[in-house]
């Protein structure tokens, strides 16, 4: 295994595969370590997955500067990358005259920021374009260049594309100390394992914190916001058309109404500050999800719901992005709260040119920034399936039946970077079990399916790895 | 191509089904089954009590299955296996998918009978973690039984459904440690007799009007926190009692498979949330007829394969003679009925109705109300995971408007 690198990046979410995506633009060896078993194992797998438009952000921050940059970037970056994207427009409702009031701040900041097509809407023409829009609501904020994406679906392929370029992924490495030495840093995993990088880049998230003190860099703190959400089924995915919030408070964007990228209706996020990372749901969410998204929309069908979940936000003490240099060759990407997802490939762009700068690297003529798409083939028309089938069969198999996933795609999930070891993994890059059953009839599939590709035992085969073994019990 | 007739589906329905249209003259036909096996859902339920009421004989399931696919086998009827059916018109033209690519079957008249899944977890909106080890009932019987792997070691089960049940006695007999059975509603949504067989033999208490509110564990299942629960079903403060556990099996519900009767634009009950039919199964557009657990969740497999008849005998007729005239008259649920099935009654022939109770009671009076008709049949005991059926003679119900069935305790 090769133990030296140009560049260590410290997290595999959304920001450290987009930075390791940029950093193989330029002619770098790149590592990212990544303490979970595999890639988007925290905030970038569960948040609202909103391409924000930027009104919100205080004009003169990090996060209104890379919102508007990240907004305009993300069509091309998902294009490269095969990854699903919407521009399906933002809808910030009024449910009082006082709301209605902050709606023109609104524009006026968003314009500041650069915001393009911003409008307030009055409920004759909300009505039309958001037909279930809540009785009370008397006027909209529309920004049309607000969009959706599907947020470990940005991760796993540019992941993929940096790996294709000659990235390499460590996963389960967690990285525990970090050695000073002449050239640049030695750092050293959980499990013993060392290696060396001329620059460390600290996306590590939730563990931002904790990974820049082993640096000696001390000057900003990390806290936990959770986030909880509700899932509805697709055959009610059209339900909201747009991505509909409330006014913003102070405690954030509040909780929103969307149509996912995949077809399904999203309600969240809570908002509830933590002492620790976790991400189990509270029963009260439930009732206050309901609450505060009916407040929006009118008769929300949630007896259709399929999941619920919650994602840890973690913001910086200054609440806006930090992202700057701290001790000699160490760059720290940190508090990348929302709009984070948005601002990504902004951050990871800076990011790159600034690691180039420092390294003097030059472009590399050789990347490629195009992904080999994952087949989505339930979307293929039927002489693109016949001509996909008639090259390989196991496309004409379908191993999930409530999100129609064939075996080829099973495979392609394991066999393409980053490769899926676990479950989750499959269901992340495939859908296999993301549906209306949760995985019910698919998963002893999808396991034997793990097994076969990797010589494991049924008992090796985890859910996100660690010690979430699926069979405990043994053989019979 | 063209098929006279196309099942989907080779579950029990669908086989079924095959047999009695072939009996009753069909010869061009085709059963698409998307799994590897005919036999539907039985292959994996390997304990015995299928066919009592049918054959007077206690059979395993895939026994069960085994009886019809040879009856299907002797006719020479095709069942075409890994085959997914991605697409049905109101045309009946069925959109298939297998190994060797798209295709699709333009059908006389088409029988669905795509069975049921399980409600899953998800559904339930349960506070806490999500670690590996929750498990629907039915996951974790296909891991013991067709996999031969153990999910876990100590269980706890949320829903008294049948398959819960089974699966209470399954990871017990294989040496797991099944701490409870926790059931939201005052009464088991299974089978009586699942309940003395599967718990009170095995010494598994059944809490009643208990619900798991808390799963608790970072990457495996550690405990799960369970309560009472009022009327509302809402949890007790103060009743909150953790168990450990590493395996959490879900038995919360079954649903029929209608997602691709509700794109194909087939009016569905949101009662049974399956097609409506008539007495002959027929949904609401000719030709297309609706069996078994796709139809409505029935509690024995043997009415399975009853309705399936029906549904099988009756697609034979409209192929061989065309539609008929009826003269249709509604079912109504009426008290203590949850739904009954058919939904609608045609007049000139007798009428067998399905119909499940809405909560558990002893010494029952079932009421059937057709115009001046009035009849009433007792019962010792009625519960909501028990299908009830009466048969009506035509000519009880030939003047009627509606006939209503209702269920009250005896005075």
């Amino acid at each position: 295994m090769k133990v030296n690198f140009d560049v260590a990046v410290v997290g595999g979410g959304v920001i450290g595969a987009l930075a390791a995506r940029e950093l193989k633009k330029f002619d770098l060896s790149v590592v990212v370590l990544e303490s979970a078993a595999d890639v988007a194992a925290g905030a970038s797998k569960a948040n609202s997955g909103i391409v924000h438009a930027g009104f919100d952000a205080v004009p003169g921050t990090l996060k209104a500067k890379y919102n508007v940059i990240g907004n305009a970037m993300m069509e091309q970056t998902c294009r490269e990358l095969g990854v699903k994207y919407i521009r399906n427009g933002s809808l910030v409702v009024a449910r009082t005259c006082e709301e209605e009031g902050i709606l023109p701040e609104l524009l006026f900041r968003g314009r500041q920021n650069g915001v393009k097509g911003l409008k307030i809407m009055l409920r004759e023409q909300l009505a039309e374009e958001e037909p279930h829009i809540a009785d009370g609501i008397a006027a909209a904020l529309y920004a049309p260049t607000g969009g959706i994406v599907c947020p470990y679906g940005l991760t796993i392929a540019a992941m993929g594309n940096a790996m294709d370029n000659g990235a390499e992924l460590l996963c389960g490495f967690t990285v525990v100390g970090a050695v000073k030495t002449g050239t640049g840093w030695q750092l050293v995993s959980a499990d013993g394992h060392e290696l060396t990088a001329r620059i460390v880049v600290n996306c590590a998230g939730a563990g931002a914190e904790q990974v820049a003190g082993l640096f000696g860099d001390t000057f900003f703190r990390i806290g936990f916001r959770r986030g909880e959400y509700m899932l509805l089924d697709k055959s009610v995915g059209t339900y909201a058309k747009h991505t509909v919030f409330s006014v913003p408070t102070k405690a954030g964007k509040g909780v929103l109404v969307t149509p996912t990228v995949d077809g399904n209706l999203l309600v969240g996020p809570t908002s509830v500050e933590e002492d620790e990372y976790t991400t189990a749901t509270r029963r009260a969410a439930f009732s206050e999800l309901r609450q505060k998204a009916s407040a929006m929309l009118k008769e929300i069908p949630f007896g259709q719901v399929i999941t619920s979940f919650a994602g840890e936000r973690s913001y910086s003490d200054r609440h806006d992005f930090i992202l700057e240099w701290g001790k000699p060759g160490v760059f720290h990407a940190a508090g990348i709260e929302s709009p984070g997802l948005t601002s990504s490939p902004a951050i990871a762009e800076h990011i790159a040119e600034q690691v180039a700068k420092a390294l003097g690297a030059k472009k590399n003529g050789d990347f490629v920034p195009v992904r080999r798409s994952m087949h989505w083939f339930k979307d293929l028309s039927a002489e693109e399936k016949n001509r996909v089938i008639a090259q390989d069969a196991a496309y004409g198999h379908i191993v999930c039946r409530c999100e129609e996933v064939t075996l080829g795609e099973i495979y392609e999930a394991m066999r393409s970077n980053p490769p899926a070891r676990t479950l989750d993994g499959i269901k992340l890059r495939t859908r296999a079990g993301m549906g209306r059953c949760q995985s019910g009839f698919c998963q002893p599939s999808v396991l034997h399916e793990l097994m076969t590709e990797f010589g494991m035992a049924a008992e090796e085969i985890t859910k996100n790895g660690g010690d979430s073994r699926i069979i405990v019990g043994g053989e019979l | 191509m063209k098929k006279q007739l196309v099942i989907i589906g080779g579950g029990p329905a669908g086989l079924a089904a095959a047999v009695a249209a072939y009996d009753a003259g069909v010869r061009d036909m085709v059963v698409i089954e998307r799994e590897e096996k005919a036999g539907g859902i039985l292959k994996q339920c390997i304990h015995n009590g299928f066919g009592l009421t049918r054959f007077k004989e206690s059979m395993t399931g895939p026994e069960y299955a085994q009886r019809f696919l040879d009856e299907v086998n002797a006719r020479g009827i095709e069942i075409m296996t890994n085959t997914f059916v991605t697409g049905l018109g109101t045309d009946k033209k069925v959109t298939c998918m297998n190994e060797s690519g798209v295709f699709t079957l333009e059908a006389g008249a088409v029988i669905l009978a795509m069975g049921c899944r399980e409600r899953s977890k998800g559904a339930l909106n349960i506070a806490g973690t999500r670690p590996a080890g929750l498990f629907s009932a039915g996951t974790a019987q296909k891991y013991v039984n067709i996999y031969g792997y153990l999910p876990g070691k100590r269980v706890v089960i949320l829903g008294s459904g049948d398959i819960g049940l089974i699966m209470a006695r399954r990871m017990t007999l294989e040496g797991a440690k099944v701490e409870c059975v926790c059931e939201i509603m005052e009464h088991s949504s299974g089978l009586r007799r699942n309940i003395a067989q599967c718990l009170d033999d095995f010494c598994i208490p059944l809490y009643l009007e208990h619900t798991i509110v808390e799963i608790k564990g970072k990457e495996r299942v550690e405990s799960v926190v369970i309560a009472q629960v009022d009327k509302e079903k809402q949890p007790i403060p103060g009743t909150e009692r953790e168990i450990p556990c590493d395996t959490v099996l879900f038995s919360v519900g079954l649903i029929p498979e209608n997602e691709l009767t509700k794109e194909t634009g087939l009016a569905l009950d949101p009662h049974t949330k399956g097609c409506f039919v008539d007495e002959n199964r027929e949904t609401d557009v000719s030709g297309i007829f609706a069996c078994g657990n796709v139809l409505h969740v029935h509690d024995l497999v043997d009415f399975v394969s009853e309705e399936a008849e029906v549904a099988g005998r009756a697609a034979a007729e409209y192929l061989i003679n065309g539609d008929s005239e009826h003269v249709y008259i509604p079912t109504v649920a009426g008290e203590n009925v949850g739904y009954v099935l058919p939904q609608r009654a045609g007049k000139g022939k007798d009428i067998k109705l399905y119909f499940r109770v809405r909560s558990a009671f002893r010494n029952a009076v079932i009421r059937v109300e057709a115009g001046e008709m009035v009849k009433t049949y007792k019962r010792i005991a009625v519960a909501p995971g028990e299908m009830e059926n009466i048969t009506i003679k035509a000519a009880d119900f030939a003047d009627a408007q509606s006939i209503r069935v209702s269920v009250t305790r005896e005075a």
